[in-house]
């Protein structure tokens, strides 16, 4: 790994190269030391204390988590659906449920409210029949946050499927064992450190999603206002609380990010393929 | 207890019609060349491929038959299987893998443990019950593979290369080995094998499997005294020639002539042993009646004999001595005379 040459101490890379990569790596760490240059350490703590930063954090975590989990359990079947079976159109299907990946939040947040809105194509019987109103309330957030995420889910558990060599299946079979049970003994198994790699992606960034809720769901402090859309908000009345905010979310991701790196490039302990003869 | 397999499948450039049948208690080996469709075979057994045409019945209990749309899933059918590579489930411990099939049909945990647990015990790998699969060695993992596939008690055991993951070292020793534990199976047993030494060490019978066929059944030594197809000639080393008999010569489709010693007429087989073939340059003359003009197309050295391949209106396997190839000076291209008495030449019937 890059310590190796490190140890060596030469690196031979052209300087433009180097230079560039440089300015990257700062454009990246700017906008941090700036945010750390500008936080106001002394009062942080009552910051982060405060009733409306609590009840924000609280409600980040609270639809993040129901997010990933919805994410888990359409996202692992689409996955399955996908990677396995072949049926015409499935490159459009696939196509279609990551699209939200690459879409602007924002108009994201738009589709979700003319299909689920009070007088969208689902969402005026959901309204008529159930009673049930998923715009401006904290299901809506969930929904927002769930519609950009899961596709982070089923993109990492596709790959991994992929991977998979079929024929345990197969001896999984002959030794009396059901296709629900093959699934759930053979295969969650053996996806499982792809599952927790997608399931940690889709809540960063259910964790960070911001257009889709404030486009869908609004910005009600306690039912709708989650930890993004504080900060936005904040920054007009209390820069400083924003920036404490800011920084929080920041740590959350980059822990994140460290914590997922050796799932991400290292290769997993027991790759289901050939058994060394 | 019996097998019965008509088997008509067709899988990419494969056109599998073979039929064949088992007895109680035996060991069948399928043995061919590879693409030869061995595997498929098995597969098709196992419920793993679905047949297009036939019928295959375990204990007369139909379980694939397209006419009338019989096709039992593999879960549901009395059968192990022992895959080429074992596939072990890596992230199962051995006892796990064993009992695996056990829990799978809803075993209590305790009683599928304890089962498992006889059975590494049976084939001697209890001391590596905890660990996972990939702390085996080649032969070990088989014999585990071996222990999942028996734990469920199926009545028809189907083994798919068991040897060939295995370096040519160890063989040896698993293969006695898995003789051991097969001959305490009392179920019946259909093993995939490329390798004549497996099917001679392990089986009861031979089924030879030749693009699709099955083109004999018998013993080996039945089967490679009366070759009849050129995979089993190859495998014993002798020349076989397909033709037609009338008034004691065999003409082949390529219209080449053979006289014969035998007074049957119609298609036939005719087997030529590479020793009784003599190799003459030309005009030598002979008196033997059997003479045919080719081209050495290789010269193969095999210690003091040698093996020349004729190419011509009947290619050939001629085998000499070192002194006659030099004394004759011969060299690949040359185009030289082979002869052979009738009376050396083993004819039957197609």
């Amino acid at each position: 790994m890059s310590r190796r040459h490190r140890r060596g101490g030469r690196v031979s890379l052209p300087i433009p190269v180097l230079a560039l990569a440089i300015v990257a790596v700062v454009f990246f760490a700017l906008p941090l030391v700036g945010l750390l240059w500008r936080a106001p350490w002394s009062s942080s703590w009552s910051y982060l204390t405060d009733d409306d930063s609590l009840t924000a954090l609280r409600l980040s975590m609270v639809c993040s988590l129901w997010a990933t989990a919805l994410s888990i359990v359409f996202g692992v079947p689409l996955a399955w659906l996908l990677a396995r079976v072949d049926f015409p159109g499935r490159a459009v299907v696939r196509a279609l449920c990551t699209l939200s990946m690459v879409l602007p939040p924002v108009v994201g947040g738009v589709a979700l409210f003319f299909a689920l809105g009070r007088r969208g194509i689902v969402g005026q019987y959901l309204d008529r029949w159930f009673d049930l109103r998923l715009p401006f309330t904290t299901a809506g957030v969930v929904v927002a946050q769930t519609f950009v995420a899961m596709p982070f889910l089923v993109i990492t558990v596709e790959a991994s499927l992929r991977q998979l060599d079929l024929r345990f299946d197969d001896a999984s079979r002959t030794l009396g064992a059901s296709r629900w049970y093959t699934f759930r003994r053979v295969t969650l198994p053996a996806i499982r450190p792809a599952l927790a790699a997608g399931a940690v992606l889709a809540w960063a960034r259910a964790l960070g999603e911001f257009g889709a809720t404030i486009t869908f769901a609004g910005n009600f402090p306690g039912t709708t206002q989650t930890m993004p859309l504080a900060v936005y908000l904040a920054l007009e009345t209390n820069p400083e609380q924003a920036i404490i905010l800011a920084l929080l979310l920041i740590a959350v991701s980059f822990a994140v990010l460290v914590g997922l790196r050796d799932r991400w490039f290292r290769r997993p302990d027991h790759p289901i393929a050939m058994p060394s003869p | 207890m019996t097998l019965s397999a008509q088997i008509a499948l067709r899988l990419g450039t494969l056109d599998l019609q073979a039929d064949f049948g088992l007895q109680s208690g035996e060991l069948l080996a399928l043995l061919g060349p590879n693409g030869a469709g061995k595997s498929t075979v098995l597969r098709a057994l196992a419920g793993l491929i679905p047949i297009d045409g036939g019928r295959i019945a375990v204990d007369d209990v139909v379980v694939d038959e397209p006419a009338n749309g019989v096709f039992i899933e593999p879960e549901h059918r009395p059968i192990g299987f022992v895959f080429q590579d074992y596939l072990l489930f890596e992230h199962m411990t051995v006892l796990e893998n064993v009992a695996y099939g056990l829990r799978a049909r809803k075993t209590p945990k305790a009683d599928a443990r304890r089962t498992a647990h006889e059975w590494l015990e049976r084939v001697g790998l209890n001391d590596f019950a905890d660990q996972r699969p990939h702390a085996l060695s080649g032969g070990q993992a088989q014999r585990a593979a071996l222990a999942r596939s028996l734990a469920t008690n199926p009545r028809l055991l189907l083994l798919d290369e068991p040897l060939a993951a295995l370096d040519a070292g160890t063989r040896g020793s698993v293969r006695r080995d898995l003789r051991r534990h097969l001959d305490t199976f009392e179920g019946m047993r259909v093993l995939v094998t490329h390798d004549p030494v497996d099917a001679y060490a392990l089986a009861d019978r031979v089924a030879i499997l030749d693009a699709g066929r099955v083109v004999q059944v018998g013993t080996l030594a039945e089967v490679t005294a009366h070759p009849r197809s050129r995979y089993v000639a190859d495998l014993v080393g002798v020349n076989l020639v397909t033709g037609v008999v009338s008034d004691g010569v065999l003409t082949t489709d390529a219209g080449a002539r053979v006289v014969i010693a035998d007074a049957r007429s119609g298609s036939s087989f005719a087997v030529i042993r590479p020793q009784s073939i003599a190799i003459a340059r030309n005009g030598g003359g002979s008196s033997v009646r059997n003479t045919w003009t080719g081209t050495i197309a290789e010269i193969d050295r095999l210690g003091d004999r040698v093996r020349i391949a004729l190419d011509g209106q009947l290619p050939l396997i001629a085998e000499i001595t070192v002194d006659a190839l030099e004394a004759l000076q011969l060299r690949p291209g040359d185009e030289i005379q082979a002869s052979a008495k009738a009376t050396d030449i083993l004819v039957y019937p197609v």
